[in-house]
């Protein structure tokens, strides 16, 4: 091949660099290894990772059942190993599952549109506010605080520069709910959206409809936002959002120590041009057979370059297809039997423990802990190999005894009773 | 003639709705070993919703068929070569699949203790170290969870640099031969954006740039190899001219896979930078996503990087949340952390010399076949080039025959094509970059198919632009896709008679 190109060494490839950028020495990195001492390494890691404990963490990612057909499906190199569809002819496969990906989506969300997916939850949050201040041309936001906290600090990251104010929302300190008055006296007419979470972080489940009559009544957006994505098989979608943003780690997609995720931006038909990212549509091809191709590109970086509504260009299509294959093998009724079983779960968790708020939940919920705190708690709980709530009061210094707990349908009785009595010891003690 | 491909028989399928029927099921959960709870007197009747209108309902079997049916749609690199100019479309080795699905690895909770990660930590931290190494910069974040986001949390860091220098400026400069995504950056940050035009050569103009490069500028994105696959050999004197002025360079990473074990960046003066895991570092594309997109940058910035930072002392990892200065977040957690595992999967089997190999064989292929095609394709720039090669098609366009026309027809002869009309700067651009992976046989199918559409333009020109004809799905109406845009399935509302 050097012959061909006319070179006597493969060091001509790069004799145009100038000299004094290349490289005179190797690169300091071991030398390579063998398939076995990187499954060998890999273990190692692994081992040194919490191996064999029951968790009770949940606060964005949760411990769900992923069924085998979705790593039998998602490992087909046709799928794994295939780029951005915009080859229709040869790419029929992955837009056909994003279409139904994307419906299954407005199905359960209640929204008309849903894109193909974006990177994960906490960047799909400021990408729905950006729209929303697309649509109402106003630049004000309104998140509440029982918005997740990191999903909050992307926000405030993402709108620094975009010149959009960020202020913050107060939970009511019984139900745990947002604070419905403080919506209605801190609206204005620059606000674009208020931002809401249902469930909430506290799992506390958010009065959606009234909030979005609040927001509607000054001009502003609803945007309503979910990280368990589980519980839409069981809760009233939040149909009055006019943008539902959201995570879909729920459904099939590995922990994996915080991603790789697929979050959604869904919204009405009426804003279909400010959705950001990749859309796909049904269309037929010149023989007159049903075909899908990405459309409305030109709401989108490669065409409109500094104009874009984003600039979003990897979306997460493997992992939106993960979530498509857990929709497919749980379906209509299976969604909400394993939502009531994570609803049952989580009640009869609360049931050994003090809840903090009064506000209805889901599968997880602040337990109080009275007398030690909840790091104490925690540290007691590890030694029988079981990984506590999260403590919240890094977030919340006035909930400094609260804990965040979380019960999905692989959590065991016996296990939810050891930490019912790693607090009452506690109470004991006090 | 087409040697590569015959054709075989596809199944039709339709959306997974149109197979669902009441009460098939495909799952079964555990016998709740709790009292189960009334849904309406736990949450409230108005907080319960009725069933899911049109979720699918299939059996287990429709499943698995259902998707495997539709995957046999796709092409992939599984299947054969994948010449996207600009996307490193490289083999993705298995091994990194099974690893990143190690139970320690893949259910690993963010918030798990700390004592209880040290693994994932140590990961990170090596992972960090080797990008470190590759790129020639200091410090690295492996937050971001893509390229564009890279560049985001990258033009971010430039403007706080700024702005602690005591003023953040405004403009971002552009060569006009850049991805879309980097003004659509650059302008999700804050900046004006203003286009450069390149030289004759594909390169960015240094004189012109040294005329524009004033105290209003904030800095210039640079692709390096530049998306003609040439490298920008002022690359030194274009940084001088920016650090002159007090403006920074960034260098878009898409085209690293040119550089590694060659050049460093940050010996030739980049600042900033961010890399494509999913690209240089062979983790899998899936269609679209997951990607990586860590930036790595000089120390300077170090103390601007988004927070979390990795820590270590005491012979153990920690997270460092106590960085005033930071950006903040631009992602919850720490990034996409099983694509991160993959990556460093991939560092760990080429080790220095490995990657180092797979650059030369990267732009050994590219020139190769840029020497074989050049006799059928004209090659608007001549300049030498590294691990791409850009045509155009003003040859075929003489006969009707649009770039566009001889990607589909590719298809037949059992390739996907190249990247379409791109870069801009090139009227009718066919973009292909091969890849280190493929072998001198495939290269020479490649070649073989290639060569025989420029003979089938001149005798033929009709059968190219009416490709592909092989293919289950024909040329796709795109117009009425977006005319009509029908984004989900409805019962009964088809944009289409015809069976799927």
């Amino acid at each position: 091949m050097l012959a061909a190109c006319g070179l006597a060494s493969a060091e001509d490839l790069f004799s145009h660099l100038p000299d004094d950028v290349r490289l005179k020495q190797p690169l300091a990195l071991a030398p390579g290894i063998s398939e076995y001492e990187i499954v060998d390494y890999f273990r190692a890691r692994a081992a040194e990772n919490a191996n064999g404990y029951a968790s009770f963490l949940g606060a964005g990612v949760y411990a769900h059942y992923r069924p085998v057909l979705v790593d039998a499906v998602v490992s087909r190199g046709e799928f794994l190993t295939s780029y951005t569809p915009y080859q229709a002819e040869i790419s029929q496969g992955t837009l056909a599952t994003i279409f139904e990906f994307q419906t299954m989506i407005c199905q359960l969300t209640g929204m008309d549109v849903a894109n193909a997916s974006m990177y994960d939850g906490s960047t799909a949050l400021p990408e729905a506010a950006l729209m929303a201040a697309r649509v109402t041309g106003r630049r004000r936001i309104l998140v509440a605080r029982t918005v997740h906290p990191e999903y909050r600090e992307v926000l405030r990251t993402y709108a620094r520069y975009e010149h959009m104010p960020i202020e913050e929302l107060a939970y009511v300190p019984e139900s745990g709910g947002v604070n419905l008055e403080q919506i209605e006296s801190t609206l204005d007419d620059q606000t674009a959206a208020v931002v809401i979470q249902s469930p909430n972080f506290f799992g506390i489940v958010e009065q959606v409809e009234a909030a979005a009559e609040l927001a509607h009544r000054r001009g502003a957006l609803l945007v309503v936002l979910f990280t368990e994505a589980v519980s839409l098989g069981l809760l009233r979608p939040p149909a009055e959002a006019d943008i539902v943003a959201g995570e879909l780690q729920s459904f099939a997609i590995p922990p994996s120590y915080g991603g790789p995720f697929a979050g959604i931006i869904a919204t009405k038909e009426r804003f279909i041009r400010q959705i950001p990212g990749r859309l796909v549509g049904e269309t037929r091809d010149s023989r007159g057979h049903r075909a899908f191709c990405l459309t409305l590109a030109t709401r989108e970086q490669h065409i409109r370059r500094e104009k874009a509504t984003s600039n979003i260009c990897t979306n997460q299509a493997l992992i939106a297809l993960m979530a498509t294959v857990f929709m497919s093998v749980y379906g209509k009724q299976g969604l909400r039997e394993l939502a009531e079983q994570n609803l049952a779960k989580a009640h009869y968790l609360s049931s050994q423990v003090t809840p903090r708020f009064t506000g209805p939940f889901f599968n997880e919920f602040v337990a109080s802990s009275n007398g030690r705190s909840p790091v104490e708690i925690n540290h007691a709980l590890l030694k029988k190999k079981i990984i506590g709530g999260l403590p919240l009061k890094q977030w919340y210094p006035e909930l400094e005894n609260g804990m965040l707990l979380c019960a999905t349908e692989m959590t065991r009785r016996e296990q939810m009773d050891e930490v019912g009595r790693a607090f009452q010891a506690v109470e004991r003690v006090a | 003639m087409i040697t590569k491909v015959r054709s075989h028989i596809t199944q039709n399928e339709p959306p997974l709705f149109e197979r669902s029927s009441p009460g098939k099921k495909g799952y079964q959960l555990p016998v709740l070993d709790v009292p189960p709870v009334d849904a309406v007197a736990a949450l409230g009747a108005a907080n319960v919703r009725p069933e899911i209108d049109g979720f699918p309902e299939v059996s287990e079997v429709e499943v698995i068929r259902h998707f495997t049916r539709l995957s046999t749609w796709n092409y992939a690199i599984d299947l054969g070569m994948y010449p996207l100019g600009s996307c490193t479309m490289k083999y993705n080795p298995r091994v990194n699949e099974l690893v990143a699905r190690l139970d320690g690895l893949a259910w690993a909770h963010p918030y798990q203790p700390e004592t209880l990660a040290q693994g994932a930590m140590e990961i990170m931290a090596r992972l960090e170290a080797a990008l470190a190494e590759i790129t020639g910069m200091d410090a690295v974040t492996l937050q971001p969870a893509a390229g564009a986001h890279g560049e985001l949390t990258g033009i971010l860091l430039i403007r706080a640099l700024l702005e602690k220098r005591g003023n953040p400026r405004r403009k971002i400069l552009v060569p006009d031969s850049a991805h879309g995504t980097n003004p659509a950056t650059a302008a999700t940050a804050g900046y004006a954006v203003e286009n450069i035009p390149s030289n004759e050569r594909g390169m960015v103009d240094v004189a012109g740039l040294e005329r524009i490069v004033d105290k209003d500028v904030a800095a210039l994105m640079v692709t390096n190899p530049n998306t003609l696959g040439v490298f920008e050999e002022n690359i030194k004197s274009i940084a001088e001219i920016l650090h002159k002025k007090g403006a920074l360079l960034y260098m878009d990473g898409a085209n690293m896979n040119a550089l590694v074990g060659i050049a460093k960046p940050g010996d030739f003066g980049v600042d900033v930078m961010h890399l494509n895991l999913h690209k240089t570092f062979s983790t899998p594309h899936g269609g679209g996503g997951p990607g990586g997109g860590p930036v790595a940058v000089k120390k300077i910035f170090e103390p601007f990087l988004p927070l979390p930072r990795l820590k270590h002392a005491r012979n153990k990892w920690s997270f460092d949340y106590k960085r005033p200065r930071s950006i903040g977040r631009v992602r919850a957690f720490y990034g996409n952390f099983g694509v991160m595992v993959r990556a460093l999967a991939y560092i760990l089997a080429h080790g220095g010399n490995g990657l180092r190999n797979a650059t030369v064989d990267a732009v050994l292929n590219a020139n190769y076949l840029r020497k074989k095609l050049e006799p059928h394709y004209d090659l608007p720039y001549k300049a030498p080039n590294m691990h791409e090669v850009v045509f155009s098609d003003e040859r075929q366009a003489k006969r009707g025959v649009r770039t566009g026309d001889i990607a589909k027809r590719l298809i037949d002869y059992g390739f996907h094509p190249y990247t379409v009309s791109f870069p801009l700067i090139v009227h009718g651009a066919l973009m292909i970059e091969p890849t280190e992976t493929e072998s001198k046989l495939e290269l020479d199918l490649f070649v073989e198919a290639m060569t025989s559409i420029a003979g089938e333009i001149d005798t033929d020109p009709e059968l190219v632009r009416t490709a592909p004809h092989s293919t289950r799905t024909s040329r796709v109406d795109e117009v009425t896709a977006a005319r009509r845009p029908i984004l989900r399935w409805k019962p009964g509302e088809t944009a289409s008679k015809a069976a799927d």
